[in-house]
């Protein structure tokens, strides 16, 4: 064996663990490490222009393949440029490995020049971190933290090496295979809960399947849909699920919560059996758990992390185990079963309440609904665009009008709700996914908290499209001061807006604004068809006053929803 | 409800405050944590007094269980267990109190372990209970120090926690 450097075991480890792109801004702690990258082509480094984006376009090369995203940043504030990034990982259980680079050891505690204590900072936002004091350790290190990452709950992992660390030499051996005796996900369910909840969804009356993000990233769609059709039964997806079940089938009801539709949360409400599958019962999702918990009705919860469950709300028949595996036991044993459960009047309910129409909107004649820009962008991409956004408004208008019919092609910062994702997630995904149509939804706000990626965009000639929903306002801020604080717009408006369009034009891309709404259409298809391989930024001005409906006001209830106007 | 949890856990810096920032990052309560590496020196054992509804409780052992460095978490509190906590105690000691003080420690089976003209030191141990029993038992005005170890806890018989 040959003995080498820190520095290039950290790259062979990357090669072994055949990571394609590494996202990554140098500095002092990391030299050697990128020196080492410099003399390879395996792994290729897109080298971004704030480390926050660095992580949030791994994140995306995570989320769009089921692969883990790395990213390589310096120590100090490397490091805590970092931090949003992985926090946002964290929340949404994204496998990441971040490597950081930290001063030498034996300037560790002496508050050397950009030192910070990353192991510190970034453990409560982690699944696990690792502070490598060996260069022997490097390889076994590097293999647990991509091991636990992509197992069990997926999650960030970030391993601090010191600068001496990569300069020391062993002999490096890329171990096979790791074994941790504190970490043993679990996999399989058990069977007689399996058997269990299938009795109990067989017995149901009006039963209801509740899906998140668990079902996408154990790549359990399939399973679902299979189930779900064998079964009758009506579905939702959360914001974090969805794509998970085809939108366009007629049983999937829409997305649930905060800015669910009618008929998903009366359903999830009124149920006698829900099965909640990868899911959290996040407080975006069921508004107060104790009005949720104040109906009667059983729940079977599926989840691999046994923390999740009986957390916000008290489950009956919880299933620990990957999503997959059990959705795969639970189809077996319906085999064995005839026929399905008669849910007829249950959706006669619900066809009640679809009836509603709660997501129709008026068109205005002189101003571009928002909600218009997202339809027009699903029927101009077919349904199969990548579709990033930031936080806000235009979020959840595209989560409720962009029909998700596949998984992984929807990335949003769900659980931290970070502005400034939108960009750089389409950038991970424009090159994790080089033959999809990737469209990045944003807002005047948001598209502001990570602009600088526009010249990484360009060096690396990414195709993304960007459309800007330009209210001159935060509007979601905007939305709830209207509602709750007497329309006091406190520090909601912008007036002082760049010009996008010279703005994108200034970084070498095409910028198209959009005023009329007869004009979202072509303005569509001068950046999908004539501007296929270039990044397009349209500045479409939407309408100021629009809201997103239906609202369930924070910390009411699912059935006390605010809907649109009336007069729709 | 008061809990005692015992944790096996990696023997490796950091991995203490992984626990401990558990506790505060998620809101709950610790009232005592002892730590000292096991007759494998690999593994520390960890005991943390905690109380809370049973929820909280079921949320403790599960988040705690998640974390990586943790091998092992059982709630001693649940079954027969004997939990012991040792504390030093420094009192003044002049004139007539010698001997109430020297009494009082026999009682509590204390024994006094420094002596000077007008202080003792001394050492306790048992439950937590009895600990502030004896505290609440001398005038709080002779106390001059303590130091409390916090509680260490095992479970009897056969209920054995090891890797």
């Amino acid at each position: 064996m040959t003995m080498m450097t820190g520095a290039e075991i950290v790259i062979r480890c990357l090669q072994e663990e055949k990571v394609e792109y590494v996202f990554g801004y140098p500095g002092g702690s990391v030299l050697h490490i990128y020196d080492e990258l410099f003399k390879q082509d395996k792994v290729k480094h897109i080298l971004v222009r704030h480390e926050q984006a660095a992580v949030h376009a791994a994140d995306a090369l995570a989320r769009s393949t089921h692969k883990v995203g790395v990213a390589l940043v310096t120590s100090g504030p490397g490091a805590t440029n970092a931090v949003t990034g992985i926090a946002t990982a964290y929340m949404d259980s994204i496998p990441l490995v971040v490597i950081s680079g930290q001063v030498p050891t034996h300037y560790i505690g002496q508050d050397a020049f950009q030192e910070s204590d990353t192991i510190g900072i970034t453990r409560p936002c982690v699944k696990h971190n690792f502070l490598v004091k060996d260069v022997r350790d490097i390889a076994m290190t590097l293999k647990k933290a991509f091991y636990i990452a992509n197992s069990g709950r997926p999650g960030p992992v970030v391993v601090d090496v010191p600068k001496d660390i990569t300069a020391d030499r062993c002999e490096f051996e890329y171990p096979q295979e790791v074994r941790m005796r504190s970490y043993n996900p679990v996999v399989k369910g058990h069977q007689g809960q399996i058997r269990k909840a299938v009795q109990l969804l067989l017995g149901a009356e009006r039963p209801m399947i509740y899906t998140g993000g668990g079902v996408i990233l154990s790549n359990a769609s399939e399973q679902l849909t299979t189930l779900t059709r064998r079964l009758g039964f009506p579905i939702t997806n959360t914001l974090m699920g969805l794509g998970g079940y085809p939108a366009t089938d007629p049983q999937f009801l829409g997305m649930p919560g905060m800015h669910g539709t009618v008929e998903a949360n009366l359903a999830m409400q009124n149920c006698d059996v829900l099965l909640a599958i990868g899911a959290r019962f996040d407080d975006r999702v069921i508004g107060d758990p104790v009005n949720f918990a104040s109906v009667p009705r059983k729940i079977i919860h599926i989840d691999i992390d046994p923390s999740s469950i009986s957390k916000r709300v008290r489950v009956d028949v919880p299933i620990v185990g990957q999503v997959k595996e059990v959705l795969e036991e639970m189809l077996k044993l319906l085999d064995a079963e005839k026929g399905k459960p008669d849910v007829a009047d249950w959706w006669a309910e619900i066809e009640g309440w679809r009836a509603k129409q709660c997501m129709k909107y008026k068109l205005k004649k002189d101003v571009i609904m928002p909600q218009f820009v997202i339809e027009k962008l699903w029927e101009i991409t077919g349904g199969n665009a990548i579709v990033t956004t930031d936080v806000g408004q235009h979020q959840m208008w595209a989560a409720q009008y962009y029909k998700f019919d596949k998984p992984r092609r929807w990335l949003t910062s769900g659980g931290l709700g970070t502005m400034g994702v939108g960009l750089p997630y389409a950038m991970g995904a424009a090159l994790a996914n080089p033959d999809s149509q990737v469209a990045c939804i944003t807002g005047d706000g948001s598209i502001q908290m990570c602009i600088q990626e526009l010249s990484t965009a360009k060096q690396f000639g990414l195709p993304i499209k960007i459309l800007n929903l330009n209210n001159r306002y935060l509007g979601m801020v905007r939305q709830w001061q209207e509602m709750f604080y007497s329309s006091r717009y406190s520090q909601t408006y912008m007036d002082s807006i760049p010009d996008f369009v010279k703005l994108a034009e200034a970084y070498g891309h095409v910028g198209i604004r959009v005023e009329r709404p007869e004009d979202v259409e072509g303005a569509l298809k001068r950046a999908f068809v004539d501007h296929k391989d270039d990044l397009v930024f349209l500045d479409i001005l939407t309408d100021q006053g629009a809201n997103v409906f239906p609202m369930v006001a924070a910390g009411k209830g699912l059935s006390e929803m605010i809907l649109a106007d009336e007069e729709l | 409800m008061r809990h005692i949890i015992s944790i096996l856990l990696e023997n490796e810096s950091g991995a203490l405050s992984r626990v401990s920032g558990l506790f505060s990052a998620r809101g709950y309560n610790i009232e005592t944590l002892t730590v000292a590496p096991t007759e494998d020196s690999s593994l520390s054992r960890l005991t943390i007094v905690t109380s809370g509804s049973d929820e909280v409780i079921e949320q403790i052992t599960k988040q705690l269980n998640k974390l990586i460095d943790v091998i092992k978490v059982v709630d001693l509190s649940e079954a027969a267990h004997i939990e012991r906590e040792l504390m030093l105690i420094k009192v003044r000691a002049s004139g007539k109190d010698r001997e109430e003080i020297k009494r009082m420690a026999d009682i509590f089976r204390g024994r006094i372990i420094d002596v000077t003209e007008t202080t003792y030191v001394i050492e306790l141990t048992g439950s937590g209970s009895k600990l502030d029993s004896f505290i609440d038992a001398i005038d709080k005005d002779m106390i001059l120090e303590t130091v409390r170890t916090g509680v260490s806890g095992i479970g009897r018989g056969d209920r054995i926690l090891r890797v």
